[in-house]
């Protein structure tokens, strides 16, 4: 990798979409409210991505990112994504 | 045409292969054989079938990773010339995450893997897999999954219907995984892609608890000797 090329640390977040029930996050839900704890409303399970990437020429990092997402991370039928891509001094 | 021969796909984690082969090789007694993922011609073949399991441990989503392996572009040809593609169980949730089908398989409602004989109603006989059952004769046919919680949107589930794509569904009562208008199998719009969540291939003699899965078979291979 060349040392002048940019690097990214990019961090993805997977949700299921509104309309979907998720079952797993009603039951920790559930849990949280016999633990005694007040004013939970919701929980809602989804997925966390941490991703390090680095400058290819020609190529935005936010275009790669969103086809990723597009194609393998969410599956769009009944996930929504959000990302955030920070520049890595690595 | 001459006798069909039918590739029973082997994708990393499967774990029904050996069922379906048995069911049409063995049971139904047609030429089948298996074809591994990496595969990259169907050629010689005329359906494809994939089974059930844990393809890729069932990382990321089911189906998800099973989606890209190299003969799903051979299976997608064969969805695109009208040739017959089924999928039982982890199949129907590679051919969901392939865009074959609609939808999506979520995690059932209750938590739990459920393995079961399900209670199963054949929605729609006219299609080249259910030609030789009666509509809506009621049938016995196992499943077992823990991820078949059949979601589409309203909108699909209305074309779904309109277009008579609902092939199979559970029993009033006996939805075993909260799947939305109690859906259990689908066809694509043009009606040669199946998937579905109970196991066919498992149900092909009588001994071993059913025997209702056969003219499942029988339909299939009746569609594609006509």
């Amino acid at each position: 990798m060349p040392t002048s090329s940019k690097n990214y640390k990019v961090t993805v977040y997977v949700t299921y979409k509104e309309s979907v029930l998720d079952p797993q996050g009603q039951a920790v839900q559930g849990a949280i409210t016999r633990m005694g704890y007040e004013g939970i409303d919701t929980v809602r399970i989804g997925k966390y991505f941490e991703i390090t990437a680095h400058e290819v020429p020609g190529t935005p990092i936010e275009q790669t990112v969103d086809s990723i997402c597009d194609k393998l991370l969410a599956n769009p039928n009944m996930e929504t994504y959000r990302y955030d891509i920070e520049e890595d001094a690595r | 045409m001459s006798a069909p021969r039918f590739a029973v796909i082997v994708f990393p984690g499967s774990n029904c292969d050996k069922d379906l082969l048995w069911a049409i090789q063995t049971v139904v007694g047609v030429d089948a054989e298996f074809v591994r993922h990496d595969a990259t011609s169907l050629k010689g073949f005329d359906a494809a079938m994939l089974p059930g399991g844990f393809s890729y441990g069932d990382y990321l989503r089911c189906g998800a990773i099973a989606r890209f392996s190299p003969v799903m572009e051979e299976v997608h040809r064969f969805a695109d010339e009208g040739k017959p593609v089924f999928g039982t169980c982890n199949g129907f949730q590679i051919l969901c995450e392939a865009g074959l089908l609609p939808g999506a398989l979520l995690k059932n409602t209750s938590l739990r893997f459920v393995c079961e004989t399900a209670e199963v109603e054949v929605a729609n006989n006219e299609t080249r897999f259910t030609s030789h059952y009666e509509k809506d004769q009621r049938l016995r046919i196992p499943v077992a999954h823990a991820e078949g919680r059949y979601t589409v949107t309203d909108e699909e589930l209305e074309e779904l219907t309109a277009n008579h794509q609902i092939a199979f569904r559970y029993a009033k009562g006996h939805n075993p995984n909260g799947s939305v208008d109690d859906i259990a199998g689908v066809t694509n719009k043009a009606g040669n892609v199946l998937g579905m969540m109970p196991h066919p291939e498992r149900a092909v003699e009588a001994l071993l608890g059913s025997a209702d899965g056969l003219p499942f078979f029988s339909s299939l291979i009746a569609s594609m000797t006509a």
